[in-house]
């Protein structure tokens, strides 16, 4: 069956800091706008709260800019109202298409989206699939964690950090008595808060950088004093729980024995490390009796969407793949704007500002958004605060060291070190293409989203950065989320349709 | 055992308890908890086996990305554990041999 069509001027994917920001801009220009989330309900992940259903008045405890959320949701809420807004919240995109200018060169976008939760499964009366026409395009899809593989990160017990943080902030409750956080970034530390003051014991976070290579960056840091106060919040919560924060650390195996049993993390071997990551040899350590292992690594940007549309890409500060927009948020593409961790990760703060410039462009046509100097003054700031935490919070380049040639890179297709190693030395495989297809790396259920960085830097070889040809092959997916069959076949009846000329011409 | 909880389906939660069923067992979780957290929060952290090494998997991104959480809802297969919210008498299967000791068992 052909999914219902929703038209707007403008239609925003994601209802995180920079969606809700984008489509309450748009609205309050006058546009109309459909708001399509993949979630139940309004907040994205760094504003991800207890269903409403459950707990109606959320208190914002545990999170950031809850202030800024609250006046963002009031204001969307009452554009709902109004029927500016059209909320389509429980749906993922799977497939985003420029339209065919048939007339003008203004003909829009067409989004197919899929049910977040098959419907039987949902306990919501979710409207099922629809079909989304649009003049102009937002793109504010997030990122999630990014993940480097390490002897027994495939255990039950080990989670993403980010996947820890979801989970207390969704479900109120902890996956787990006792954690070590791993990895790099400023994110390990509201992590660590977070289980502590929901009465979990963090036995150490290990951040594989250094607080020297902070110095160079303090004027940046000092731009944006709200930041230093969220140290300051965090310091205090870290010497009230007594949690260690072990810099130059790494974890180098999570142990799967003891208590548990050999199927469930139970310990980590931890060592320091050089700058470059390389382990000092004679500062192994073991940490018992630990029941989640919690690792990030930054952020990857969410691009699937936007590289289904070839928008013009640059590698950021951090190496990930980010679009490339103007000063008003749009992309290569006439008529489809970025906001938020899809333009560089750089926080909510920032999203919120890029969403609300991205939003007032796409309703504004050609004329400029009505920008305060004010407003681009603390956007500067913040992008300068994230470029300076990003150098300061490197990927190491030794990590590809940690490995051993047993160690599951591709967790869903279960592909090795080994494996991916055997395929640069001896087929020449040096991108993350070549090794999807030599090594099925990337194949699986998630298509790449979790090993796409580490199997991009296993092909560059040791010690090398990938490409962002290499990392935009990872991230391309013929479908931007898992379909059935029939959904394909829709896809026919669309174009068999002669009433619907927004649609027939879009066949590329 | 899934009858009991076919029996309760359709009924309101009882005193902030919502009953499911996991692999036929009964289950009792928190109203709005997620099926991750559900399971997770009874101690039981893998619920799929993984096709090639049968490898235990459980949550891991908690946000919808890796899908190795999948199990079955209500008879629909791959669905997101990190996603699917708990609702009273719903079924729920996983894809892990019903007992890990026993070499012979067959797969859910």
């Amino acid at each position: 069956m052909t999914p219902p069509i929703v038209s707007a001027d403008i239609a925003v994917v994601g209802a995180g800091p920079a969606g809700l920001a984008a489509a309450v801009a748009a609205a309050e220009s006058g546009a109309t706008v459909v708001l399509v989330d993949a979630g139940a309900q309004p907040g994205g992940q760094f504003w991800r709260h207890r269903p409403e259903t459950v707990v109606p008045v959320p208190d914002g405890q545990g999170h950031h800019g809850w202030k800024s959320y609250l006046d963002l949701r009031a204001r969307f809420d009452a554009a709902r109202h109004q029927g500016l807004i059209t909320y389509l919240p429980g749906l993922q995109v799977w497939m985003a298409q420029q339209n065919q200018p048939a007339q003008g060169d203004d003909a829009g976008f067409t989004l197919r989206t899929t049910p977040t939760v098959a419907e039987a499964a949902s306990d919501r009366s979710a409207a099922g699939a629809r079909t989304v026409v649009a003049r102009r395009l937002v793109l504010c899809t997030g990122g999630y964690d990014r993940q480097l593989p390490v002897p027994g990160w495939d255990l039950p017990g080990v989670m993403a950090a980010g996947g820890i943080q979801a989970f207390i902030k969704a479900n109120g409750i902890l996956p787990g008595k006792r954690f070590v956080i791993a990895g790099t970034g400023p994110f390990l530390l509201p992590v660590a808060a977070n289980i502590a003051e929901a009465g979990g014991k963090v036995l150490a976070v290990l951040e594989s950088s250094s607080p020297t290579t902070w110095l160079p960056h303090l004027r940046a840091a000092a731009g944006v004093p709200e930041k230093a106060l969220e140290g300051a919040e965090y310091a205090a919560v870290f010497a009230r729980h007594r949690i260690p924060y072990r810099t130059r650390s790494i974890v180098t195996e999570v142990l799967g024995s003891g208590s548990l049993g050999a199927d469930h993390a139970s310990g980590v071997r931890t060592a320091k490390v050089d700058a470059d990551g390389s382990v000092r040899p004679g500062t192994e350590r073991v940490y018992e009796d630990v029941d989640v292992v919690g690792f990030g690594w930054g952020f990857t940007p969410q691009m699937e969407l936007p590289l289904s549309f070839g928008v013009e890409t640059r590698l950021d500060t951090d190496g990930s793949l980010v679009g490339v927009v103007d000063e008003r948020q749009q992309s290569s593409v006439p008529g489809l704007y970025l906001a938020g961790e899809v333009t560089g990760v750089g926080g909510a703060t920032l999203a919120v500002l890029e969403g609300l410039a991205a939003g007032t462009a796409a309703a504004g046509g050609s004329a400029l958004p009505q920008k305060t100097a004010a407003s681009e003054k603390t956007t500067a700031r913040h992008r300068r605060f994230a470029e300076a935490m990003h150098r300061a919070h490197p990927v190491p380049p030794a990590w590809q060291d940690w490995l051993t040639p047993e160690t599951t890179v591709c967790r869903c297709e279960e592909v090795t070190a080994g494996e991916i190693t055997e395929a640069r030395e001896s087929l020449g495989a040096r991108d993350a293409r070549s090794l999807k297809s030599f090594t099925r790396a990337g194949m699986g259920w998630c298509q790449g989203r979790v090993c796409g960085f580490a199997s991009a830097c296993l092909g560059a070889g040791p010690g090398a950065s990938p490409t962002a040809e290499s990392l935009s092959s990872a991230a391309k997916r013929p479908l931007a989320a898992p379909v059935g069959i029939g959904e394909l076949a829709a896809l026919d009846a669309d174009y068999e349709d002669p009433t619907n000329s927004l649609l027939k011409g879009d066949r590329a | 055992m899934s009858t009991r909880a076919r029996g309760a389906a359709k009924t309101a939660a009882i005193g902030g308890v919502v009953r499911v069923s996991f692999d036929g067992r009964p289950l009792e979780a928190s109203p709005g908890q997620s099926v991750g957290a559900a399971l997770t929060s009874q101690g039981i952290t893998a619920w799929r086996a993984t096709r090639k090494g049968e490898r235990p998997r459980g949550l891991f991104c908690g946000i919808g990305v890796c899908f190795d959480c999948l199990l079955t809802v209500d008879g629909s297969a791959n669905q997101r554990a990190c996603l699917v919210e708990v609702r009273e008498g719903m079924e729920i299967e996983g894809s892990c041999r019903e007992d890990p000791s026993e070499e012979t068992g067959g797969r859910a």
